[in-house]
């Protein structure tokens, strides 16, 4: 039974493929349109585009560490979209996510072993990001703010408190240019992949996608939310215990997002500073919703992302093109594809004509 | 948490990278068929290299180094302060072959280039405005600077003769030592005019939020002061904003002359190029440049801008005097007695800290005059 | 002698110059004409859009592009005003992007608006690189000041003729949804689809017609900051305005006078972190710059209850479900 269901899932998914790289090819063709315009050689864009994202290993990793964050801000929009809710703030729980793991692994370090202060720190930026975002569920639940505004205020008011506080009460005197917290142990950081230069992130941002697909999918909660996202009073009427299942909902999405400002900060930074809102949440914004709220496919968006941008380096680099180039292809390239929701499901016509035993 | 502790701890890392990461990568930098005397130089900016500003400025020095023979000039924009620098810095050593490095954003310096650095042994790593640490930060890292504040204190006794009210205003990004270095080198200037003028200082936030400068420049010119200088990316709005409001203007970064014709006192310019080409030829020669570059007016790492027809004489006269003996070497800036604003002293009489003292580089303190 | 009276002089002119505290007022009022313009036109655009019930996110897209097609008009054609009417029209191919990809099926407005940010900010980085360094003739301003000696007062109300069109227009558009026909098809296209439809008009139609002009007007707003407030063109000039005004819609509750006072409301609250650092006051101003954002929400949490959600929401809107 189960070889049956997967080939069926993996013929959905194939089929399902299809509409997006097509478009993908007809932005490809756009894109090749603008720069001939300007006498600039496709070819010579494409294939350094290759070349920086997925051109080698060494690049394969670069676009897969790019990815890493984004993953878990775009988990943030889609959980919570299966509520029917619009969030556009995980930038917000990135940031207060990452000056919460900052401070609990200054503060664990030394009398926990070094294994220990990192599932804490870890654990603490996913709690402050989650309840950061619950916060914006409770308003929506019980006094009727509308949550994609008040994510968004949220977001510049976490960036605000964060600023304020790592250049004034928790600054490092030591931290000269770069206002910082206290950095964290040596051994506290977040290392490697065995055999990678990616770090962990990754690691924790594809499981996160896994676990996710699975609760929404598999559970009787994704089921809850799922219902309260197609119809809330139908929802409300049939017995589900829409607030609680909201707050949750927007708990985990805010957990995913604050657990890649902690990563950002035990990986990366080694202590929390203003380079922890750098956008990850708003490019989240736009994965989640290419990638149809489906967490499995942001992993291949976000890496898809991440190659674009890491090889946007190269682009600017041998063909002294300005970093611009490479936005107005996503930019394109992401019109493309979501125009290509409308073919979607209206390609079965060569399917249709073979025999259709394997269904 | 002493100051000792972090060093240590960090000497500790770098340690770590270097060991581990040069017995888990062997080869992978060192394997790569060299270009044949050929030097290939990667810049890496923060913003956009067209900002009007600290961008441009370092896009200028680049320029410079086309020219020279057998340098090869990569750039790379728009480049945060987070893996993606360091991803940024290999790619460019790993797929380009790029065996020198100019990282020109501060944020840049700790831990991206000491972690970068610490995993390419074989790749030069010139940061701009980083303090090097002899023993605890790897040996192919380095950094350069300009003493900038040599020119903000220029600025100073110009705006100090000017002003008719008393009152300066400062724009600055963010409480950050270089800037507050900028804040009092300006403030002592004006002060040697009139010991009675006072200094506002107005900080954004951030390196470039264009609206909220010029409601900072109208919130200044609000409470009658009449002579603004900043400290953020991109001076351009500020300088607009200057003329609209008829308030005098002093530079920063680039001359910004051609935005204020009728307010535009003087300013404070990088000239990069001097750093770049004196890194870049110490390579060529095969030597090893040095870890602490710095310079000021004497070294043509910096320049005033010239003055406005507006300058009056006695304003030029002492600018030029003080100036010249910059240019001798025979002015110091920072010398006791010195309070700072909250009435502590922070520099003794008789004491005194010369350019290249890099206590000045860790200045957390606003001179007396300034008010924050 | 001479000295006691050099000290006189300069405290009256610190006195006439200098506003003291009176300057934080002040400051707020010409924060609130200056600085709210873009939010303005940007939300009464978004008004329109959203009331034929569609969200357009994109508008910060067309707001960047519009700063730079009326910046680069302006300085080719030497007149700002051609520049606003080409901001106006590039902000409104924007907007038919949107609207007709908008229209396929299954395709979700609010991604698409992302994807429009994403490609006019890029596209508008990518084709502006030869303005920056150039200038070009700005708008000119009303010196509703002139009765006043102060500088200040008179720099505060020296009002841009954008700003008084912006004022006049939202009462206008109130007029237009209540008492004009193509108002009445835009709210009834809004609210329900099949009832529009059925009325003979085609709902595609006045949604794609609706977003290229909320579109234009964003564009409009996007020539405001690159011709007059805070001027020039460069890649930081927007900070977000164009998203933040979206969200000012719905804030607004889709009433075109909410919309402006919502807009006069945020660009005030954004002077008073400058207004006070300028008078001495320098705690917190991450915090204090933050104020508009604050302000908002807490506005939003006291106005809103759980029992009216969304009063004033057109039915087909996405967000407002």
């Amino acid at each position: 039974m189960q070889a049956g269901t997967l080939f069926l899932h993996a013929r959905r998914a194939g089929s399902a493929a299809v509409p997006p790289v097509l478009a993908l090819l007809a932005a490809c063709v756009l894109f090749s349109l603008f720069l001939l315009v300007q006498g600039i050689s496709p070819s010579a864009v494409f294939g350094n585009i290759y070349d920086g994202a997925f051109g080698s290993w060494f690049s394969w990793q670069n676009s897969m560490q790019r990815a890493a964050p984004i993953m878990l801000t775009a988990l943030c929009v889609a959980i919570t979209a299966k509520l029917g809710l619009i969030v556009i703030g995980a930038e917000g729980a990135l940031v207060l996510g990452g000056l919460g793991a900052a401070l609990a692994g200054l503060a664990l370090q030394g009398w926990l072993p070094p294994l220990g202060a990192q599932v804490g720190l870890l654990l603490a930026g996913a709690v402050v990001g989650g309840l950061w975002i619950a916060l914006a569920g409770a308003l929506r639940h019980y006094r009727g703010v509308n949550e994609t505004i008040s994510t968004l205020l949220l977001t510049y008011i976490a960036i605000a408190v964060l600023n304020h506080l790592v250049e004034g009460p928790l600054r490092d005197p030591a931290s000269l240019n770069n206002p910082s917290t206290f950095p964290l142990d040596w051994n506290v950081m977040i290392g490697e992949i065995p055999g990678t230069t990616i770090h962990w992130g990754f690691g924790f941002a594809v499981v996160a996608c896994i676990v996710c697909w699975v609760l929404v999918n598999r559970t009787t909660f994704g089921f809850a939310a799922r219902m309260i996202g197609g119809n809330p009073q139908a929802a409300k009427l049939s017995g589900i215990p829409v607030g609680r299942v909201l707050l949750l909902a927007c708990g985990l999405g805010g957990a995913a997002a604050g657990l890649a400002g902690a990563v950002e900060v035990a990986a990366v930074h080694g202590a929390a500073n203003s380079s922890l809102a750098v956008g990850y949440g708003f490019t989240g914004i736009l994965v989640a919703f290419i990638a149809r709220q489906n967490a499995l496919a942001i992993i291949a968006v976000a890496i898809l992302l991440g190659g674009l941008e890491a090889s946007s380096g190269v682009v600017q680099r041998r063909m002294d093109l300005p970093d611009a180039t490479l936005v107005v292809f996503q930019g394109i390239a992401f019109l493309c594809v979501l125009a290509s929701e409308a073919i979607q499901g209206r390609l079965r016509m060569p399917q249709l004509l073979r025999p259709r035993e394997a269904v | 948490m002493s100051d000792k502790t972090n060093v240590s701890r960090r000497r500790f890392i770098q340690g770590m990278g270097v060991a581990g990461l040069g017995a888990a990568f062997p080869g992978i930098w060192l394997g790569k068929p060299a270009r044949a005397s050929e030097l290939r130089v990667g810049f890496i900016y923060v913003g956009s290299r067209d900002d009007y500003g600290y961008n441009q400025s370092h896009a200028a020095g680049a320029r410079a180094l086309r020219d020279l023979p057998g340098v090869t000039v990569l750039e790379e924009e728009n480049v945060p302060e987070t893996i993606a620098v360091q991803r940024t810095m290999e790619s460019m050593i790993n797929l380009d072959d790029v065996n020198l490095v100019f990282p020109t954003s501060f944020g840049y310096y700790d831990p991206h280039v000491l972690r970068v650095a610490g995993r390419n042994s074989n790749i030069l790593f010139r940061h701009c405005g980083g303090l090097y640490e002899e023993g605890s930060h790897p040996e192919n890292a380095g950094s350069y600077f300009g003493y900038i504040d040599e020119c903000q204190y220029l600025n100073g006794i110009v705006a100090g003769h000017m002003t008719r009210s008393k009152r300066l205003g400062f724009i600055a990004a963010r409480a950050i030592p270089q800037v507050l270095r900028n804040i009092n080198a300006f403030t002592m200037g004006a002060r040697s005019v009139d010991p009675d003028i006072r200094v506002q200082v107005i900080y954004t936030g951030d390196w470039h939020l264009p609206v909220r400068e010029a409601e900072a420049t109208n919130g200044l010119a609000d409470q009658g002061v009449d002579v603004i200088t900043c400290h953020v990316d991109s001076p351009m709005v500020i300088a607009e904003t200057c003329e609209a409001r008829g308030v005098y203007v002093c530079g920063y970064h680039a001359d910004q002359s051609r935005l204020a014709p009728n307010r535009y006192l003087i300013g404070a310019e990088w000239k990069w190029e001097t750093p770049y080409k004196r890194i870049v030829e110490d390579v060529m020669a095969g030597e090893t440049p040095s870890r602490f570059l710095r310079g000021g007016l004497a070294e043509g790492f910096v320049q005033p801008s010239a003055y406005g027809s507006m300058v009056g004489d006695g304003a030029r006269r002492q600018a030029d005097e003080v100036k010249e003996k910059m240019m001798q070497g025979d002015f110091v800036i920072f010398e006791g007695p010195l309070n700072d604003n909250q009435g502590n002293t922070v520099i003794a009489e008789g004491e005194s800290h010369e350019q290249r003292d890099t206590w000045l580089e860790q200045m957390d303190w606003l001179v007396e005059g300034v008010r924050d | 002698m001479e000295e006691q009276t050099d000290v006189l002089q300069e405290q009256l002119t610190g006195v006439a110059e200098a506003l003291g505290w009176w300057g934080v007022p002040l400051a707020i009022l010409a924060g609130a004409i200056r600085a709210s313009t873009p939010f303005l036109f940007v939300a009464l655009g978004e008004c329109l859009t959203e009331r034929s019930g569609r969200i357009n996110l994109g508008l910060e897209g067309g707001l960047v592009m519009g700063a730079l097609a009326g910046f680069a008009f302006s300085h080719i054609t030497g007149n700002p005003w051609a520049g606003v009417l080409m901001a106006a029209l590039v902000g409104s191919l924007m907007g038919l992007i949107h609207g007709v990809l908008c229209s396929l099926p299954r395709v979700n407005d609010i991604a698409v608006g992302i994807a429009i940010m994403l490609f006019g900010v890029g596209l508008a980085f990518y084709l502006g690189k030869p303005f920056i360094q150039e200038s070009a003739p700005r708008l000119p301003a009303v010196p509703l000041g002139f009765w006043s000696s102060s500088g200040a007062v008179q720099s505060a109300l020296s009002v841009n003729a954008l700003f008084v069109i912006g004022v006049i227009l939202a009462p206008l558009m109130v007029l237009f949804f209540r008492s004009t026909r193509w108002g009445l098809v835009v709210r009834m296209v809004g609210d329900n689809e099949e009832a529009a439809r059925a009325a003979g008009y085609s709902p595609m139609r006045v949604r794609i017609l609706a977003t290229m002009v909320g579109s234009a007007m964003a564009g409009i707003g996007g020539a405001f900051l690159s011709l007059y407030y805070p001027g020039g063109w460069s890649e930081g000039l927007s900070s977000g305005q164009g998203l933040m005004a979206v969200a000012l819609v719905i804030f607004a509750r889709w009433h075109p006078v909410y919309c402006m006072l919502a807009a006069l409301l945020f660009g005030a609250a954004g002077a008073i972190g400058p207004a006070l650092q300028s008078v001495g006051v320098s705690w917190g101003y991450y915090l204090f710059n933050a104020a508009p954002y604050v302000l908002t929400l807490v506005i939003m949490i006291i106005a809103c209850s759980r029992f009216r959600t969304l009063r004033g929401a057109p039915g087909e809107l996405s967000v407002a479900r």
